[in-house]
């Protein structure tokens, strides 16, 4: 019986042993996010932060709801397929409130140049021109309409 | 069953943190969508990019991408007959206003639009040391801010170069494929601004998506397939000098 003569020691080391372990718990509690472990190995929270991000491209649903004019336009000619905010930049904000946020206007020598401008990169079957001797300097918009750019004169293409 | 005051200040603790879990509930999800019925991914059609840059410029402008760090860019390949293996690549500020003009001189050009992978057996949120980066039950490759160290061994470890670490959050930043848009039915904004409709966004799970029957009627291929991550991003008749 006499090895059992010191057991008193063991037992309060063991007690701090769970004490600890307590203490631990109760710390890692509060210092894990609840949501911590929900699909994974990471805070299930963030997945809902993110999505919650503003947007800035309204998408070309709403653009159309309002311009319905211009998607006719549009469905006739050549840039059918070409999104609104491919041309015209993010205006989710002009979206929300049409009166107060109005688009600029895009510069068509810039605009219409970048998918435009002729390159042995770009598909072959791909519209392009020379700028400099296509138009000799005259904005775009002088023969063909963005939205429908068939010339209007019913020439070439 | 008598309790003494010491086994008292034991219990009490454990039975707090039992309550403070039931209190706790299971956390919000997004109402009218559901993670678990999408899985998403996106297909590029080489043979329709025109090297435009509005995928760059759009993402920039979605998701306050710093200047000279993109989630998305675009690469021109210039292929010679005489060297396949070694092709001459540019990407001129990310392709964002576009290329030079590339004369006709009887060698290969074509554009390779890049953007994270979004891989299921992602390489870079295993080596995370702290969970900060996952990809969640839909199939999207995130980062959560507020966890992330900016120790970024993520950044080395994607294979396709696709992370960064943000100039002033000093933390590891990736495309999201806008996730913030695509939880609400919206398209990520880099194809709403593609004008060829080069890039399309996808959902394997969705069987009336028509990326099913593409995949099935053409020539498709992922980036770095031999180093098995999983890719989802797919190239329609991408060419053997891509890396």
């Amino acid at each position: 019986m006499s090895i059992f003569k010191d057991a008193g020691h063991l037992f309060r080391f063991a007690g701090l042993f769970v004490l600890a372990f307590l203490v631990f718990l109760v710390v890692r509690h509060y210092v894990v996010p609840k949501s911590f472990g929900q699909y994974g190995h990471y805070r299930g929270a963030a997945i809902g932060e993110i999505a919650a991000h503003p947007i800035h491209y309204a998408g070309h649903e709403t653009c159309e709801t309002c311009h319905a004019d211009v998607l006719d336009v549009k469905k006739a000619g050549k840039h059918a397929h070409v999104n609104c905010e491919a041309c015209h930049g993010p205006l989710a904000k002009h979206a929300d409130d049409p009166a107060s946020v109005t688009p600029v206007l895009p510069d068509t020598a810039v605009l219409c140049a970048r998918c435009h401008t002729a390159s042995a990169a770009k598909p072959k079957g791909f519209p392009q021109v020379v700028p400099e001797d296509h138009s000799t300097g005259l904005p775009c918009q002088t023969c063909h309409k963005p939205h429908s750019p068939g010339m209007e004169s019913g020439g070439a293409k | 069953m008598k309790i003494t005051r010491r086994q008292m200040l034991i219990l009490l603790p454990a039975a707090a943190v039992a309550w403070e879990s039931v209190l706790a509930g299971t956390p919000e999800e997004a109402p009218n969508y559901k993670l678990t019925e999408h899985w998403w991914s996106m297909l590029i059609d080489i043979p329709k990019c025109i090297g435009c840059g509005n995928c760059v410029r759009a993402c920039q402008a979605e998701n306050d991408v710093p200047d000279g760090y993109f989630r998305t860019w675009v690469e021109r390949y210039n292929v010679s007959d005489e060297e396949m293996t070694n092709p001459q690549v540019i990407s001129p500020d990310g392709g964002k206003e576009g290329f030079p003009v590339a004369q006709e001189d009887g060698e290969k050009y074509f554009f390779v639009p890049k953007l994270c992978n979004h891989c299921a057996d992602s390489p870079c949120t295993q080596v995370c040391p702290v969970g900060a980066t996952f990809i969640t039950p839909d199939g999207v490759v995130m980062v959560d801010p507020k966890y992330c160290l900016g120790c970024a061994y993520c950044v080395q470890a994607c294979p396709y170069g696709c992370r960064y670490i943000h100039p002033e959050k000093k933390v590891a930043d990736k495309c999201t494929l806008c996730y913030h848009r695509i939880t609400k039915g919206l398209t990520t904004a880099c194809c709403e601004a593609c004008p060829t409709g080069a890039r399309q966004l996808a959902d394997l799970k969705n069987p009336n998506d028509p990326i099913h029957e593409f995949l099935k009627t053409h020539s498709v291929q992922v980036l770095k397939p031999q180093m098995a991550t999983g890719a989802k991003v797919f190239y329609n008749d991408l060419d053997g000098s891509v890396r």
